[in-house]
């Protein structure tokens, strides 16, 4: 399958192993991504903050690109890009005077806006329903899946899964061997923006998340968002100190645990990037259970 | 050349402050065929009718035009007085000079000719008037009460009382409905089915009242005073006149692990049952999806034991028709189950229960015989929060409106569990508390303060269970959105109220509108709530919106007025004002083409066919007829007729272009 792809500032940057991650699987997977020629910031963390209409064209610049290469989806990984891209089109297309307001300013187009798609829903797609022989080292870990605020809300504009209790990346899990836990704390907020300014208070809400997810057994917490991974992973010290405890459960984006099921080499997945180290249980792999309908043909 | 009589009121100053109601008099006299024109202070006193009644006979008026407040308001009394000179009704029409010109312009000039205008057009049409005379249908005195739930229960009750008969129509097994499964209802505790199971008793053996429990209403035929219903009697599997109830077959059925309707799921049943010990009629049926004989082929474990041989393996479906006058449709509601609360883990948490499990925990004759145990692991919660609004009041649920009912009985709630666990404590988050309603605040009140229920105003955000407790997140909104944290043994959530499986496909059987909820919506919201827009239909309980019993028993008495009223004559007397197809001489007949576009157009199913056949019988024309039964006169077809072949009495072409042609004249 063919599509667009938005890296946005954090793919190259701090979340490096996310982008390298998502490319190495993406050939696995039948996925050729073109990326958008000339992409600009998408605004996230600060434009909605401080000027409306900028807020709405760094966006749209982008949308204006991608329609101009003729792309009718685009893949955004990172989710507050994801959000960015989404809520600018959602708004665009409820307002004209506003969109040709905007069209004026990045002086592009916007008639054929692509629709942005998160990663979940690009893994969903393209997996392929037979993994038989392709799975060369099952996932089979207990996973928390931590799918935090921007993939799934607003939801009128996200209009993806569930927001209060979303699935679909426990359900990705699934079908790579993983065993993904129940728990509470799956659109919990982890702080987000405020990992510079109140690194305390991030400690604090993720502690509450990495508490819950190791104390029902999770060997993983299974992000898709760069800014869930930072404070995390990145700010792990801060969790402790928060938690008065040490917790050494690692943080893997979904692309590098289906890269390792798939039996992609770690340092291409970019493993060795994470502050805290990525160990996990070694484990006799178990076989892999077939999709529910497949079960049921035999 | 016709002789009308023009009539001007002044309304007390209502009219003639802003009219000179003089002048309008004096011109309009002048109108060619009018004959007789004044003006006077209240035109609708005995001395106004008067005046009206002895012009008539004086200058043998053939059309009067009453100018005055709206025909809303004084139509029928002008009708009526011009009825009693001798003058057909329909000769009588009124310009409505009050809210159509003197309330809503100034004094002056323009003010007056607009009145002068308003009259001139209504002689107009009064020039193209036709006598018209009352539809008289005959009614069959036998309601159809759909729903044997309480609503349903009080309104077979009054009209069969009333000396008609009923023909009672239950979906289940037995009837009863939500009310047979309450424990205490509120505001004064008493027993549900210490105050039910008597008048389900008493519909059981009412010598008027016919009743089907297990049917479905199949087809509505018909029109008011003459419907036709066919009714499918779903097989019980039994012969039910050999039977007699002892219960013999449900207690050997070895299937007993089927999840009990009646127990909302949280007890279990046999194959064949009895939904609840009380049921009426007391007779078994068997549930065929989940029979070991119907899925298997084999068991037949009931019929072996059955003392009388009455069951029927082989027993089909049976249609029944009743001719019938009146329905009363009485098909309840139901409470939002199902993962509609992902946040709340309903369905996914064993203690996570809605208001209607919870009626069954508490009730003697629930699964845990009354005891306060929870589901998960039969142990007494010490800590249990209720949660009102679980769905309702939520736009972004889909239900923006209040269930009603949740304010109440979260209340009772609260407190039957005091009253069973005294050590216990209660939490209910709410949003507003709605007790209106005779003792029903002295009745929240009394949870708080002399339960001691703790009640916090706020929302739950997530409900999620944590070594075996659950953990309720909240705000307090009286304490500045404080974030609240309960652990709790037991939640219980006021699931909203919503429309009954199956509303729409019944609504679209009956011709009764629906809303977007798919409540049943009645046909005025004040002044006409027990009425639907399909004359002969009637609403009652909760199936038009939420309600609690009291209210769903006093609006069951009036649907039973209503019905009551209908069948207190032989005849039925409506408004002639309906559509009407031409008639012609031969060899056109009428101007219809039979495109029968009207038929298609017709919300009320009034469009017939009609086939013209010369004396031998040969089929010359089918031409469409409106049955003056069914046809409510809106016109719908009249706007779709291609060949302007309908027309509405009263209001035909002819009578609404001499208004327009005269306005431009």
């Amino acid at each position: 399958m063919k599509m667009g792809y938005f890296p946005g500032c954090s793919m190259g940057g701090s979340s490096r192993e996310y982008g390298e991650s998502l490319l190495a699987i993406a050939p696995e997977l039948d996925l050729q991504l073109e990326e958008i020629h000339d992409w600009n910031c998408c605004g996230a963390s600060a434009a909605h903050n401080l000027n409306k209409k900028l807020s709405l064209a760094l966006p749209a610049r982008n949308l204006g690109l991608a329609g101009q290469q003729q792309l009718e989806e685009l893949l955004v990984p990172c989710a507050a890009c994801f959000s960015r891209l989404a809520g600018a089109r959602h708004e665009l297309h409820q307002d004209e005077a506003l969109r040709h307001e905007i069209e004026g300013v990045i002086e592009l187009p916007l008639e054929q806006m692509p629709r942005s798609l998160n990663i979940l829903d690009v893994l969903q797609k393209v997996f392929p329903q037979e993994l038989n022989g392709r799975l060369r080292h099952p996932f089979a870990h207990k996973v928390a899946c931590y799918y935090g605020c921007l993939l799934v809300r607003p939801p009128a504009i996200a209009q993806f899964d569930r927001p209060e209790d979303p699935q679909v990346m426990d359900q990705i899990m699934q079908r790579i061997g993983a065993e993904p836990i129940d728990w509470a704390f799956k659109t919990e907020c982890c702080g987000a923006g405020m990992s510079i300014p109140r690194t305390d208070l991030v400690g604090a809400l993720c502690a509450k998340i990495l508490e819950d997810a190791v104390s029902r057994g999770a060997e993983a917490i299974i992000v898709a968002c760069p800014m869930c991974h930072s404070n995390l992973d990145m700010r792990r010290s801060a969790i402790n100190k928060a938690a008065g405890k040490t917790y050494d459960i690692p943080v893997l984006y979904i692309t590098q645990a289906i890269g390792l099921a798939l039996g992609l080499p770690p340092k291409k997945l970019g493993l060795h990037r994470h502050i805290v180290p990525v160990r996990l249980p070694e484990r006799a792999a178990t076989p892999v259970l077939e999709p529910v309908s497949a079960q049921e043909e035999s | 050349m016709s002789r009308i009589g023009v009539f001007v009121c002044h309304c007390g100053e209502n009219i003639s402050a802003t009219v000179d109601c003089g002048r309008v008099a004096e011109v309009c006299g002048k109108i060619p065929g009018v004959v007789h024109s004044i003006d006077y202070k209240y035109m609708c006193s005995d001395p106004g009718q008067s005046m009206i009644r002895e012009a008539i006979r004086e200058k043998r008026l053939d059309g009067v035009v009453v100018a005055s407040c709206s025909p809303r308001m004084h139509e029928p009394t002008f009708r009526r007085a011009c009825e009693e000179a001798g003058l057909n009704p329909y000769l009588c029409e009124m310009a409505n000079l009050r809210e159509h010109c003197s309330w809503v312009h100034e004094k002056g000039e323009a003010t007056t000719e607009k009145a002068i205008d308003l009259v001139r057009i209504l002689v107009e049409k009064v020039k193209h008037n036709h006598p018209l005379f009352p539809i008289k249908v005959p009614v069959t005195k036998t309601a159809l009460v759909l729903g044997g739930g309480i609503a349903g229960i009080q309104s077979a009750l009054d009209i069969a009382n009333a000396g008609h008969k009923v023909i009672m129509v239950e979906r289940e097994p037995s009837i009863g409905g939500h009310m047979s499964q309450l424990s205490e209802t509120f505001p004064t505790l008493d027993c549900s089915q210490c105050i039910l199971t008597p008048r389900m008793v008493e519909v059981a053996q009412h010598p008027n009242i016919t009743l089907y429990t297990y049917a479905e209403l199949e087809s509505l035929d018909g029109f008011i005073g003459n419907f036709k219903a066919r009714i499918r009697k779903k097989s019980r599997s039994l012969d039910e006149k050999l039977c007699t109830g002892c219960g013999l077959c449900t207690t050997k059925c070895p299937n007993k692990r089927i999840p009990s309707e009646f127990n909302a799921r949280l007890g279990q049943r046999t194959a064949i049952y009895v939904p609840f010990p009380q049921a009426v009629p007391n007779k078994p049926v068997i549930d065929r999806t989940h029979c070991t004989y119907y899925t298997k082929g084999k068991c037949r474990v009931c019929e072996k034991v059955c003392p009388t041989q009455a069951i029927r393996f082989d027993q089909a479906d049976e249609i029944v028709e009743h001719e019938i006058g009146a329905v009363v449709v009485a098909t309840g509601f139901n409470v939002k189950e199902s993962d509609f609360f992902p946040e709340y883990g309903y369905g996914r948490y064993k203690d996570v229960i809605s208001g209607l499990q919870f009626e069954r925990l508490l009730s003697a004759s629930g699964p845990t015989l009354g005891e306060m145990k929870r589901p998960s692991d039969g142990k007494t919660p010490e800590k249990v929060v209720f949660v009102a609004c679980a769905g309702s009041r939520d736009k972004a649920k889909g239900i923006e409106y209040c269930s009603k009912i949740c304010c109440m009985y979260t209340a009772k709630h609260a407190m039957l569990y005091k009253h069973k666990v005294h050590h216990g404590e209660a939490y209910v988050f709410y949003m507003d508390i709605r007790a209106a309603g005779k003792m029903y605040d002295e009745f929240t009140r009394r949870a708080i303060e002399e339960d001691h229920v703790h009640y916090i105003r706020g929302r739950v955000s997530r409900i999620y269970e944590r070594n075996g407790k659950l953990i309720v997140q909240g705000a307090d909104t009286l304490l500045n959105a404080m974030p609240v944290e309960i652990e709790a043994d037991l939640v219980v959530l006021a699931t909203a109220g919503v429309a009954n499986e199956g509303a729409e496909a019944l609504a679209q059987k009956l011709h009764v509108s629906y809303d977007a909820h798919k409540f049943f919506v009645e046909a005025h919201p004040k002044l006409r709530p027990v009425e639907t827009n399909t004359a002969g239909v009637f609403l009652a309980g909760a199936c038009q919106a939420p309600k609690d019993i009291p209210e769903s028993v006093g609006q069951a008495s009036g649907t039973a007025a209503k019905v009551a009223a209908l069948f207190s004559k032989d005849e039925l007397t409506r408004e002639p004002l309906i559509a009407m197809v031409n008639r012609c001489a031969p060899p056109l007949y009428s101007t219809c083409v039979g495109c029968f576009l009207c038929q298609s157009a017709c919300p009320y199913q009034a469009i017939e066919r009609e086939e013209i056949r010369d004396r031998s019988g040969k089929l010359i024309k089918t031409v469409a007829r409106v049955n003056p039964g069914l046809c409510q006169g809106c016109g719908t077809c009249v706007a779709f007729c291609r060949s302007k072949s309908i027309d509405i009495q009263g209001y035909t072409h002819e009578q609404v272009y001499a208004e327009v042609m005269e306005l431009f004249a």
